[in-house]
């Protein structure tokens, strides 16, 4: 993907018309390029979709910040009453604490486990590579719903149950196989004779690999480590089904807790919708632009 | 045995001869060890449940059950086979609606133009959005008093005060929409992926030999696309077909059971009522499905071949 300058331009706000000046006329052409589109076949489906994009984001910030039984669609004045019902009246400061540390210990885990793992594929054959190999892509077909009865009397079993450590623990094992491919897809477009020059300079392996491999790792780790803390940020039924109190609730839960409430507060949920979506568009405008070069590299993520 | 792929490595480094063996190993076991623990017993203690009465309400009925489980299931449980149907409907929906408009999207941002980063990173957002976060946006959307459809009616658009989550006739769209916004990215990501690495040349002389637009994508564009359409339909068909999160808190199968996939009707059984030895034999059907997916998937894919 070609990085874009206006990729760094200012954000716009959501709602009003961005798409119009998306597509103000190129700069010319140069010649012999293959031949376009007419402008306005861009223009209008590109419109319609941002639109469609956009305006569900636009309506839940609305709400979010808008003062409880007003109804317009421009936001003012503007309040933060809101937040402060869910952050300290419904919980949601313990909840983000929560998905935080687990965000966090997943992603950690998944990057340490993954890249171990990932370079022994990557750089060593091995009896048992390839059934592992396939095991792995086998457990891309494993759903979520069907491990909430056996991952259950596991963690009873181990006594882990309302306790953030399964969630820690089912996110680093969902993780794993997506990112053992993609690690070591990422070692082995490192040319093994760097590694090879570092020994023969007097360095073990394992100094050849932090002081060679790892600085060179960096974009995949990011990737890894991304996709890591995204899906277990999002995670909804493990958090539904191992925890029990609700100091251990993370936002997921909170929500799902918000939306069945019998009379809905529409500003409070906004507000916590506003809550749980900050990070993770963070982590995305950050990760964005590698995002089709990670797609083609042969990641292939739900 | 252990050896290093090749052997002009191993001479670069003679002093770690014997150790080598025993590396790839240690540097795999903690993968293969927190897999063996947490997904494969998990997966073949389903099958040792689903023979079981288990109700963790109900100790007292706890027992071995044979094969009543899977009886109840085939032959008594009319939900069973209706979720069944929901399930298709809404894997085949879901799957073709997001692969066109994907691909539309994917054709449209591969286009040069001013602020195409900024439009690629915004049409790709919702791909970050949790199942949860999705039912909170289009809840807000969907309320018959204040959401959008009301604002809409309110310009005379639409007729007012239609609570679309409620209808059995309207639920079924409502749902299907709002995981389209969510889907949409995916395919796009995908397909623009594989359509930069079409050579611009090819376009060159096709035009040159007085192809239109058309034939180009005819005859250019959709073969080299073909691959990635078949694998990443496949992946969404089962990532859909999987997909609880939405319709557990955006219509939790209802109204009246309308929108209850098997997946959402296991999660069901386990988290709402705790039957854990039905929920299981609802698991192994679905095991039994999914595999004949995993089986054409790996044979399209010929993964697991040595690269390296």
């Amino acid at each position: 993907m070609t990085v874009d300058r206006a990729v760094h331009a200012p954000v716009q706000p959501p709602g009003q018309g961005s798409a119009p000046s998306g597509t103000r006329p190129p700069a010319p052409a140069p010649p012999r390029r293959r031949p376009r589109l007419p402008r306005w076949e861009i223009a209008v489906p590109l419109t319609l979709y941002l639109l469609f994009t956009l305006i569900p984001f636009y309506w839940m910030v609305l709400y979010a910040i808008r003062p409880a039984g007003t109804t317009g669609i421009v936001p003012w004045p503007l309040t933060l009453e809101h937040f402060d019902t869910v952050w300290n009246g419904i919980g949601f400061g313990a909840y983000f604490a929560n998905s935080m540390k687990v965000g966090v210990a997943a992603l950690v885990a998944t990057c340490v486990v993954a890249l171990s793992g990932g370079y022994a594929l990557a750089r060593f054959s091995f009896r048992g590579k390839r059934l592992f190999m396939v095991a792995m892509l086998g457990t891309q077909f494993i759903p979520g719903a069907m491990m909430l009865i056996p991952l259950f009397e596991l963690f009873s079993m181990l006594n882990l149950t309302d306790s953030l450590w399964s969630l820690v623990i089912a996110n680093t094992v969902f993780q794993l196989p997506l990112s053992l491919i993609l690690l070591s897809g990422f070692v082995r477009n490192i040319p093994v004779e760097l590694e090879e020059a570092a020994w023969v300079d007097g360095c073990s392996r394992i100094r050849a690999f932090f002081a060679v491999v790892l600085p060179m790792l960096r974009p995949g780790l990011i990737a890894v480590g991304s996709f890591a803390f995204i899906d277990s940020w999002n995670n909804f039924l493990f958090a539904l089904m191992f925890i029990s109190s609700q100091d251990k609730y993370t936002i997921p839960v909170g929500l799902s807790y918000t939306i069945g409430e019998f009379s809905v507060d529409f500003g409070a949920l906004a507000a916590g919708g506003v809550v749980a979506a900050v990070p993770v568009v963070i982590v995305f405008a950050f990760i964005q632009r590698f995002l089709v070069q990670g797609m083609s590299a042969g990641a292939v993520k739900g | 045995m252990a050896t290093v792929t090749e052997g002009r490595r191993a001479q670069a480094a003679p002093r770690r001869g014997l150790r080598h063996r025993w590396t790839p190993y240690l540097l795999i076991a903690p993968s293969v060890l927190l897999m063996i623990v947490f997904l494969l017993y998990p997966i073949l203690s389903v099958f040792y449940y689903s023979l079981q009465h288990y109700n963790v309400t109900e100790p007292w009925n706890n027992g071995f059950a044979g094969l009543e489980n899977y009886r109840t299931m085939l032959f008594e449980d009319p939900l069973f086979w209706r979720s069944l149907g929901f399930t298709a409907q809404w894997v085949g929906w879901e799957v073709i609606l997001q692969l066109l408009f994907g691909l539309l999207l994917a054709l449209i941002v591969n286009e040069t133009f001013r602020w195409r980063g900024l439009a690629r990173a915004t049409v790709f957002a919702p791909w970050v959005v949790s199942g949860v976060l999705t039912t909170v946006l289009w809840t807000l959307l969907y309320s018959p008093t204040t959401g959008f459809l009301r604002f809409l009616s309110d310009l005379g658009i639409g007729s007012p005060g239609t609570a679309v989550l409620a209808d059995p006739d309207t639920v079924f769209g409502a749902a299907v929409l709002a995981e389209l916004w969510r889907g949409v990215p995916f395919f796009a990501i995908l397909l623009l992926a594989d359509l930069q690495t079409i050579s611009k040349d090819l376009y060159e002389a096709a035009s040159v030999d007085g192809a239109g637009r058309r034939r180009r994508f005819l005859h250019i564009t959709l073969p080299h696309l073909k691959n990635a359409i078949i694998l990443s339909t496949l992946l969404r068909a089962i990532w859909e077909f999987n997909n609880v999160d939405l319709l557990y808190t955006l219509t939790g199968g209802g109204p009246a059971n309308a929108t209850t996939t098997l997946p959402l009707y296991v999660a069901q059984q386990a988290v709402d009522s705790y039957e854990f030895g039905y929920g299981a034999a609802l698991t192994t059907a679905s095991f039994g499905l999914l595999l004949i997916c995993s089986l054409v998937y790996l044979r399209l894919s010929r993964f697991g071949g040595d690269r390296a």
